[in-house]
């Protein structure tokens, strides 16, 4: 009986991508760990012994606490480090929402580093301006959290307009509005009056928003995890993501939106307002991205580097690495959130202990988006050796699974033709449907 | 106005360059997102390329004699350097996107992510620093051509033609607008180019007349991630005195911007290609350009924020695109994984 129930388990389209996730993350964390000992090996300035210690820093950062007195590593829970995770995860969580729900609609948000300036310029200038002496700090909070997320929905509403009424590729489009942004943020910061000229060294910085008495309520957390930067934001993000969950799955809106992602015209057959629907999937995307901007830069203890017109934020981008680790899931956003700024704290700990430095981490994320590109293809693998164990019984109940979701149907049909030549396992019902493997409405064009 | 010229050239080329590298992948079916991650490798690769080279006593030597013929060699093989690292990081593109089928547009971020991570990573390992410079001396001083290598004097002038194409110039604009005249022959005039486009537009048909759909996107990704490799370096070089930083300020997403709005054809790009050199040319030296040479800076007497100028190219890139979009016509196989298995 038990073993039956864990086949089932196994069976389960969710178990599946949860495992391929999973390898995903091993196989990442494990090129990050080969680069390490290559360039440990090939270098003649580094020894094996920091070579060793950087590869265990790569995989156990979190729990580092720093060199005892004989100058070797010691590990163990580091409160300090968990706190920070959570704090750096909280917008990070907010992006890879971003992302995730531009997906299911069918579209492809990179522009997520644009909405995240431009909900950092809302909510700084908003907590920054309004005067605490009138109104009240937690009103004040309030409203520059709003403030955020509104300038970010529209700064993301922007490339869904053009793609939705003027055909451009929402890619291309938000690309061009994130450097837009970039240099209007760092415009509008350089006219303002919101420059830090009370401590000299900080010119280049916007003041914290504590200079004004605004900061995110704790909650509690700093008792948890003394001597780190953690704050409310992260309950208030997690809560954010159960209710993206709720949209998306439990609403006439999340069903408009995944429906015009899963096929444009199909939707538009049924009634459904495809170029509404585009546009409203962008400005979600758009709020959540500068809901979290709003996060971390209210927290009081965060300064913005406000001429930023050359570079745009990492924490946009990781949203994409974020999402896609957890398969669009608003829920699994929360946990892949969570470790990729465990990475990031792996990093720092890289950075501060060893010859090695923080990018380390960014390649294993790369890496790791490299293999969620064909996350379908571990899918099939696992898939593959599950028939040789289960047989048809599971063959029949993963066709039943197929139809439930759109997503899950898309990928199947990708996946399908593969198994196609050895003709076995086919199924002819699913054949017929279009490869549409993250880019439905190009799918249809093609047509 | 010689100034102005030149300035735009040295914008202009890699752009049109790395357009048309994603002509090339996006002829033959495959979406190449990855342009700007494959710049940065391709710039790093150059760089380091020039780094190590500089030092042996050969080029030191060469260098010392004002052996310039040996300088341009040294250019010239450091493009070569990084257009073959380029094609090599591209590989992992079109392994993920013909072999495995998988999402092009995921597989592009990926190596848009990998390349600044990866260049970073080593830049800090191999310099210490965030970026990584030429050995000794500067671009200018090794491989710009100048005047004496021609035999004119300090004074002499050689007219506006040579003042404004030779003078002050490097090779690697040439070779790239050379390489750009071949390689649009190449697509249209030949055998190869036509099989590479027909791939791109209807792989069946292509496949069904004895033609290998996936050797043919291979190539197509390939000579992409060589056409973008190169012109990472042609731009480290050319624009930011040959250092490799891990970032190209996304100009190879500028050049996606321009293949499009070229509609995928080779003529058009080199014309948007100069339009958005002349943008992005402004924006970086507005105040020095003096169009009618009266002495008189007039963009930067018009009083408007630098910042503007700055958002300039990203601004009508996407105005220009909202004008062209309707009328623009994309591979029709583009982004769409090949599989014999299916009509």
């Amino acid at each position: 009986m038990k073993r039956n129930r864990l086949v089932t388990l196994y069976n389960m389209d969710a178990t599946r991508t949860v495992l391929a996730s999973l390898i995903s993350i091993l196989i990442g964390l494990a090129v990050g760990s080969v680069i390490v000992l290559i360039v440990g090996m090939s270098s003649s300035n580094l020894s094996a012994k920091s070579t060793w210690e950087g590869i265990r820093l790569v995989l156990f950062g979190i729990l580092s606490t720093g060199r005892d007195a004989a100058g070797s590593l010691t590990f163990g829970f580091n409160p300090t480090s968990v706190g920070n995770m959570l704090f750096r995860a909280t917008p990070l969580i907010m992006t890879g929402l971003s992302v995730a729900v531009a997906y299911k609609t069918g579209l492809f948000n990179i522009g997520a580093p644009g909405q995240y300036l431009i909900g950092t310029m809302a909510s700084l200038m908003l907590a920054l301006g309004i005067p605490t002496e009138t109104v009240p700090a937690g009103i004040v909070w309030l409203i520059a959290f709003l403030g955020g997320m509104a300038a970010g929905a529209i700064w993301g509403a922007i490339p869904g307009l053009v793609k939705a009424y003027l055909n451009i590729n929402e890619v291309l489009a938000s690309i061009m509005t994130n450097w837009i942004a970039a240099n209007l943020v760092t415009w509008a910061f350089d006219v303002s009056n919101f420059k830090n000229v009370v401590e000299s060294t900080k010119s280049a910085y916007v003041y914290k928003t504590t200079f004004n008495g605004v900061e995110t309520p704790k909650f509690g957390l700093d008792q948890l995890f003394p001597g780190s930067q953690v704050n409310g934001g992260i309950i208030i993000a997690i809560v954010i993501a159960i209710l993206m969950y709720v949209i998306m799955t439990k609403t006439t809106l999340g069903y408009q939106l995944k429906a015009c992602g899963s096929n444009r015209h199909a939707a538009r057959y049924a009634g459904i307002k495809d170029k509404q629907s585009i546009v409203m999937s962008m400005a979600i995307a758009g709020a959540l991205a500068g809901g979290g901007a709003a996060l971390y830069y209210l927290s009081g203890n965060t300064e913005f580097y406000w001429s930023t017109y050359q570079s745009l934020p990492d924490t946009g981008f990781n949203g994409i690495p974020v999402a896609l680790l957890a398969a669009n899931n608003p829920i699994g956003v929360i946990f892949t959130g969570i470790f990729m700024s465990m990475l990031d704290i792996a990093g720092v700990q890289l950075t501060a202990l060893t010859p090695f430095n923080e990018y380390i981490t960014d390649v294993i994320i790369a890496t790791i988006v490299y293999l969620s590109a064909f996350s379908l293809v571990i899918k099939m693998l696992l898939n593959g050796r599950k028939k040789h164990k289960a047989a048809k019984a599971a063959a029949t109940e993963e066709s039943g699974a197929e139809t439930t979701s759109g997503e899950v149907a898309a990928e199947e049909a990708g996946k399908i033709p593969d198994e196609a030549p050895d003709g076995t396992d086919a199924q002819p019902a699913a054949e017929g449907k279009p490869p549409e493997d993250g880019a439905p409405e190009k799918g249809g064009e093609a047509k | 106005m010689t100034f102005l010229i030149q300035q735009t050239l040295i914008y202009a080329i890699p752009l049109m360059i790395v357009a048309l590298a994603g002509v090339f992948a996006e002829r033959s079916g495959i979406i190449n997102l990855a342009l700007e991650g494959i710049m940065i490798f391709g710039a790093f690769i150059g760089v380091l390329f020039v780094n190590i080279v500089q030092q042996t006593d050969f080029f030191m030597a060469a260098k010392d004699a004002d052996n310039y013929l040996a300088l341009q060699g040294l250019e010239m093989l450091a493009m070569l350097a990084a257009a073959f690292m380029g094609a090599v990081f591209s590989l992992l593109l079109s392994f993920a996107s013909i072999n495995l089928r998988a999402d092009q547009t995921i597989g592009g971020t990926a190596l848009n992510l990998m390349a600044p991570a990866l260049v970073l990573f080593l830049i800090r390992i191999i310099a210490n620093q965030n970026t990584l410079q030429m050995a000794s001396g500067d671009a200018a001083s090794w491989f710009m051509i100048k005047k004496a290598m021609f035999g004119y004097g300090r004074t002499e002038d050689m007219g506006f033609f040579g003042s404004t194409f030779i003078d002050k110039t490097y090779i690697a604009t040439y070779i790239c607008i050379l390489l750009f005249i071949i390689l649009s022959i190449i697509l249209y005039k030949t055998r190869f180019g036509l099989r590479l486009r027909s791939c791109g537009e209807n792989p069946q048909a292509a496949d069904s007349l004895g033609i290998n759909v996936y050797k043919m996107r291979y190539a197509g990704t390939t000579i992409s991630g060589a056409l973008a490799g190169m012109g990472g370096f042609v731009y480290a070089l050319t624009t930011s005195n040959c250092m490799a930083t891990g970032d190209v300020a996304g100009f190879g997403f500028l050049a996606l911007a321009v293949m499009i709005f070229g509609n995928w054809k080779p003529l058009n790009i080199a014309g948007a290609a100069l339009l958005f050199g002349l943008f992005k040319c402004i924006s970086a030296s507005y105040s020095s350009i003096d169009i009618n040479g009266d002495g008189v800076y007039m963009l930067a007497n018009l009083g408007i924020s630098v910042h503007l100028y700055r958002m300039l190219p990203y601004l009508i890139t996407l105005i220009v695109l909202a004008f062209t979009s309707k009328n623009s016509r994309a591979p029709k196989a583009e982004g769409i994984p090949y599989d014999k298995g299916k009509r």
